[in-house]
């Protein structure tokens, strides 16, 4: 049970801050940001004790989302699955998680919180019921934006663009589809996180894939929605049929509201989604990947150094490197193979940022780094590396997984939009030198 | 946080609210309104526009209503008499069609936390709990649990707990769920609802209705719930089944705890659930929120306590991430710790080698000190790792390896020699205090290894004005003691300067008596010094520890999917305070597995005992099992060894009592020892030789009757060496509910022996022979109690050690 929920931002303003039970007073907000900000980087954050009260706290959108509860016998994953769902259903209403979002919502958000938690007990967070209870409008702030620009053609015309959805189409209050009636929309996400460590000699060591199927549904009311899936896809070890080009992955999981009868002959999800996001689907692969990582790197590290990236997709973009060099760095001398790429030496990190913003696919990079090093010693080059890629793959799903169709039924009378997305993250891509 | 003008703007807003043009706008009503609560959830104090908001709050516009209440709500007990005012309004819209309004007033009639409105507030409630709309229900279930909390010491309604006690038939599973959290806090005083069996079976049957937060809170609750026969048990369990692998980790964790509750009289069950958790416990632990992530974490640390092999082959998804926070990275090193066996010791140190070079000094740090753990069962391929960091001349790393090297040394002494020579030229590199304190601790240990010892320790008492640490100066003077016991020429002139200037100079009181303390030692003459200071190097005998026998589960069962787990600085991390390792206090876990053979408190009383007139000087940890050392030398063919063992045994079969035969002892034990069918030769021998015991012969796995002969010395520091010999004898599944003790003693006292033999054979015929049991006789020469003791206590610990790891 809950006593207390508040919100900080991350200088510790109070945003929100709610009483349930009245068993401690408002000032435990201050007592919790100076605990907070007090820590050394080893002590975990996440539950911490004032006198009897426990703080649990997630970070989300660079905000503090904390509960307080005096008994100690709370269950951790309850509260904090629950502090996790509450600022997704922030995030649903208000379009998007900020700090200025949530001031600017304070109101819904006040709302939201006294329907989702009564007396400190959770009651539900179903988008569902809470439509019906949540009344005040979603005050979305909208940048301006070049591209609302770019939409009106010369004359008039219709330009490419309009075709296309907005990258940031999805992130916008789920209620106020309601006055723009035509915009009934639904946004299919296929998200894949890759962590992989490449050896030295270019063995993938370790390579974990997690993903996920996301819906973010904008439509009033949808009745119900079938997601057809590769039809080889095939779960665990011992189900592999035929041969080649099977979709594996090691385990599966699906949100309690998916019907699985059609998945085991067909491999199709059939679900009502309700407003707002959720996880139809949840996956992971580990060691056995179909297809070689995305990217290679070939390095000659001497006592000058440069190195070569090669990836085998299609394109990737934001491309960072980060790149661990001996602690006497001082200065660094680059050679970059194209302009728009950049790099510098962050000395607080001890490591080169080689930033890439396209990488097309199937082609080689090469950048040569010369540093400075004081004091350089033989094992200094043992501080050389490992490389941490952070990218991102748009269009490719590493596992394989596809969307085959996304389907409502009954046909929806208003014009629907459905557009399906897909894309592959780097959580950790460390390259071993 | 208020801002300068804060009056101003309570005045201003004070103005807006009773301005009745904006009164009659609806929209401008409402953002007055909406300003006045921005301004209170910024921390203004804007409680004297209460009068204003009462007015307020008779409107028809639900947005602003609610707005109000939020005010309201708030600040109710700072005004109770205007809140009477508000009664009113609630009370009418109590009457509202629309069911959203009779809940929204019913809910904050509740909230304003007045015992004054008590008696308004009961009809509507009552009213509330038969009302047509589920959620009205919903708050008026919780609204009497509001009410009695109010006044707890007011007498519990009968009716109403009755009412309440119908209401968990509702058809609404909030409502439900509702019902059980409100008997919950009204009957606190008698231990909560009543969980009795039509009770447990409807809510478990209804389980799949509530969503996930109701079903935690149900199984929760079912903790209290003992089932009658072991076939409803089993029935609950298996109506569990599905939700023990659910996707949402709050329901994993409830059922899980559930589980183990009801489970706690049969471990093997509980040991079956902890193995299904597993997949959705590591999904957990790759969760995009790194909440999440840790408290996963936290809680596969206490499963391995009980299970060490349980994530063995999934050590790969604990590498740690490149963007991690510290903190998920140190607890991952933890359990990669744990995770480590032959197959992939190579890869998870090439993994942590590269943690040792991270930019954060503590997941370096942490990173180094899990190598030098590994290092306990793999110290070539450490020490080389922790030898080769030392090169980068790093302070923090050099540090943390220095004080690595130093517990390993303890654990571990065939690494003095590598770590000896690594030593050289390592001060120059060591800033703090606890790296400092590491190495004069391994100077004092091994000085006589370390040629540049005596120029090191110059350095030191040189600086020694300058030194701030306490600690490195306590250890200093040890050190430098300790050297000139073993160099005393090169070291006299030095430690006559320290002494010198500890007594006379040192503002410490600790310093000073200490530094008096060795003064007054020496004038007793270096022998007496000598058996003061010379202390126990090494403990190998802890090193077996590492693989600690599998807990059982009830000693962490209460704290699982509680905030405890999160709240430990880890299960098994190094202490904080660092320097020497005989400091470390280490207490031998009291083991309920091992109560039958040997109860650890008798191996302290025979090793304190052991102990007397030995230097008082080493404290716990060094004292427990100092005395006892064993070694290999002088070696026993086989040949003597069988001729040994064969003339032993034909006097002991022809029960010839003889009386000059005192220096000989021979004993019978049994050791519970469930994996001896998996456990190879090869790694039985390995283990018994990192404490010195050499195996001389096997049967071959997995024939019956299985035996091993092995013998060692053991060594006093009184009571001189004595040889062990000894057989251990498993004979399988039939006779395994013997269990007798046996103590053959040939030095005249025998009658009382046997007696004692057939009382405890009776006594001890279990009833649960789940564990299977090695039988071990020992015959030792000449006769040493405790040393004995000693060496059965490292026996029977290597052998658990080796069933934990292969189980």
């Amino acid at each position: 049970m809950i006593s207390q929920v508040f919100i900080l931002s991350s200088q510790g303003d109070h945003l929100i801050y709610k009483d349930f039970r009245g068993e401690a007073g408002s000032d435990v907000v201050s007592v919790f940001y100076e605990k907070v900000t007090a820590l050394t980087g080893d002590q975990p954050p996440v539950v911490m004790s004032h006198g009897d009260l426990h703080f649990v706290h997630v970070r989300q959108g660079g905000l503090y989302w904390v509960a307080t509860t005096t008994s100690p016998g709370s269950s951790p994953f309850t509260i904090i699955e629950f502090l996790n769902r509450f600022s997704a259903l922030v995030k649903d209403y208000c379009g998007s998680l900020s700090e200025k979002s949530v001031q600017m919502n304070f109101a819904l958000i006040y709302e939201l919180l006294d329907e989702v938690v009564d007396y400190g007990y959770i009651q539900t967070t179903s988008s569902d019921v809470l439509k019906n209870f949540i009344q005040t409008e979603a005050v979305s702030s909208k940048p301006f934006s070049l591209f609302d620009l770019s939409n009106v053609g010369f004359f008039g015309a219709e330009t490419q663009q309009s075709k296309v959805a907005p990258s940031s189409a999805a992130s916008r209050p789920i209620q106020s589809s309601r006055e723009q009636g035509g915009r009934s929309e639904i946004f299919l996400d296929v998200i894949e996180r890759m962590s992989v460590v490449i050896g030295s000699k270019g063995v993938v060591l370790k390579a974990d894939v997690e993903g996920e199927v996301r819906v973010k549904c904008f439509m009033p009311s949808c009745s119900e929605m079938r997601i057809g899936l590769n039809e080889e896809f095939s779960i665990g070890k011992s189900q592999l049929r035929g041969y080649g080009a099977a979709v594996r992955v090691d385990e599966c999981r699906f949100h309690q509201n998916v019907h699985l009868d059609e998945f085991h002959s067909n491999r199709v999800l059939r679900l009502c989604p309700s407003q707002g996001e959720q996880t139809v689907m949840q996956y992971q692969l580990s060691d056995d990947l179909p297809s070689a990582p995305p990217f290679r790197l070939f390095p000659t590290i001497e006592r000058d150094s440069g190195g070569r990236y090669s990836p085998r997709v299609h394109a990737a973009i934001n491309v960072c490197a980060t790149i661990p060099v001996p602690k006497g760095s001082v200065s660094l001398s680059q050679e970059l193979s194209s302009p728009d790429q950049s790099a510098e030496l962050k000395l607080q990190n001890r490591a080169i940022d080689w930033k890439i913003p396209r990488f097309i696919g199937g082609t080689q990079l090469s950048a040569l780094f010369k540093l400075e090093v004081s004091g350089l010693s033989p094992s200094s080059l043992m501080e050389v590396g490992p490389v941490v890629l952070v990218f991102e793959l748009p269009q490719l799903t590493v596992s394989g997984l596809q969307i085959r169709f996304l389907r409502l039924s009954p046909v929806q009378p208003a014009p629907s939009q459905r557009w399906i997305r897909y894309v592959t993250h780097s959580d950790s891509y460390i390259l071993r030198l | 946080m208020p801002y300068l003008g804060s009056e101003d703007a309570v005045r201003e807003l004070r103005r807006a609210l009773s301005n009745p043009n904006v009164q009659s706008d609806q929209l401008r009503y409402r953002n007055t309104v909406l300003k006045a609560i921005r301004a209170m959830s910024q921390g203004v104090d804007v409680s004297d526009l209460f009068s204003e908001m009462v007015k307020a709050c008779a409107t028809v516009d639900i947005v602003q209503k609610k707005l109000v209440y939020v005010f309201l709500c708030s600040y109710a007990t700072l005004n109770p008499e205007l809140s009477l005012l508000v009664i009113n309004t609630l009370r009418k819209d109590c009457q509202d069609p629309n069911p959203m309004v009779r809940s929204l007033a019913l809910r904050n009639m509740t909230n304003l936390r007045l015992p004054s409105l008590v008696e308004y507030v009961e009809q509507p409630l009552a009213a509330g709990l038969r009302d047509r709309a589920a959620c009205v229900r919903r708050v008026a279930v919780l609204g009497w649990a509001k009410l009695h909390n109010l006044q707890p010491d007011a007498e519990i309604d009968a009716a109403v707990v009755n009412e309440l006690y119908g209401l968990l038939r509702d058809p609404d599973p909030v409502v439900m769920v509702n019902c059980l959290r409100a008997l919950e806090e009204i009957l606190k005083k008698e231990g909560g609802v009543a969980i009795n069996k039509p009770i447990t079976h409807h809510l478990l049957n209804r389980l799949k209705e509530s969503d996930v937060w109701g079903q935690c809170e149900v199984l929760r609750i079912l903790q209290r719930y003992h089932p009658q026969s072991e076939d409803e048990l089993f029935d609950i369990l298996s109506l569990l089944d599905a939700s023990l692998v659910s996707p949402h980790p709050p329901v994993m964790a409830a059922t899980l705890g559930l589980f183990l509750g009801l489970c706690s009289g049969l471990p093997a069950v509980s040991l079956a659930a902890l193995e299904r958790v597993r997949g959705p416990l590591l999904a957990a632990c790759g969760s995009t929120s790194r909440e999440t992530r840790f408290t996963a974490l936290c809680h596969i640390q206490l499963l391995l306590r009980s299970l060490p092999g349980l994530m063995g082959a999934h050590y790969k998804r604990f590498f740690c991430g490149y963007a991690e926070p510290a903190y998920i990275k140190q607890r991952k090193m933890q359990v990669l710790v744990e995770l480590v066996n032959d197959e992939n010791v190579a890869m998870l140190l090439d993994e942590l080698k590269g943690y040792c070079t991270d930019v954060n000094p503590e997941t370096a740090q942490a990173a180094i000190s899990a190598i030098g753990r590994i290092g306990r069962s793999y110290s070539d391929r450490c020490l080389e790792i922790l030898t080769g960091l030392l090169g980068l001349k790093q302070e923090h790393i050099t540090s943390a390896v220095v004080q690595t090297m130093c517990d390993l040394v303890w654990v571990c002494p065939q690494c003095s020699d590598t770590v000896c020579s690594a030593l050289e030229g390592c001060e120059e590199m060591l800033q703090d205090s606890q790296g400092r304190q590491a190495l004069l601790w391994l100077l004092a240990a091994y000085g006589e290894r370390v040629s540049s010892a005596p120029y090191t320790l110059e350095g030191f008492i040189d600086r020694v004005r300058s030194e701030a640490s306490l600690g490195v100066k306590m250890e200093l003077l040890t050190t430098t003691m300790r050297l000139f016991l073993c160099r005393p020429s090169e070291t006299q002139d030095m430690l006559g300067r320290l002494l010198h200037y500890c007594i006379e100079e040192e503002m410490d009181m600790c310093v000073r008596d200490q530094a008096l303390l060795y003064y007054r030692l020496l004038h007793c003459g270096i022998e007496e010094t000598h058996k003061v200071l010379h202390g126990q190097r090494s403990d190998p005998s802890l090193g077996v520890l590492i693989g600690r026998p599998a807990e059982p589960i009830n000693q962490w069962a209460y704290s699982f999917n509680t905030l405890e787990p999160l709240r430990q600085a880890g299960v098994e991390t190094e202490p904080a305070s660092r320097g020497s390792p005989e400091h470390v206090t280490f207490d031998p876990k009291p083991n309920t597995d091992l109560s039958d053979t040997l109860n650890c408190s008798q191996i302290e009383k025979v090793n304190l005992a052991g102990s007397d007139g030995a230097s008082g000087f080493t404290c716990s940890s060094a004292k427990v099992l100092a005395p006892l050392s064993l070694s290999l030398s002088p070696a026993l063919s086989p040949e003597e060894f069988e001729h040994l063992w064969m003339q032993r045994h034909a006097e002991q079969g022809a029960e010839k009592l003889e009386e000059e035969e005192e220096d000989y002892v021979c004993l019978e034990e049994r050791i519970q020892f469930p994996a001896i069918p998996p456990c190879s030769p090869q790694s039985l021998q390995a283990a018994m030789q990192l404490v010195n015991i050499q195996t001389l012969a096997f049967t071959p796995p997995h024939t019956l009757p299985w035996r091993v002969y092995l013998y060692t010395h053991t060594h006093h520091a009184h009571y001189g060496s004595t040889l062990v010999i000894g057989e251990l004898l498993y004979i399988g599944e039939a006779s395994r509910r013997v269990a007798a003790v046996k103590k053959g003693m040939e030095d005249g006292d025998v009658v009382e022996g046997e007696q004692e033999a057939g009382l405890s054979g009776r006594a001890l015929v279990r009833k649960d022979g789940r564990e299977e049991e090695v039988e071990v006789t020992l015959k030792q020469q000449p006769r040493d109690d405790n040393a004995l003791k000693g060496f059965l206590s490292i026996l029977t610990t290597v052998l658990h050690t080796l069933s934990s790891e292969s189980s």
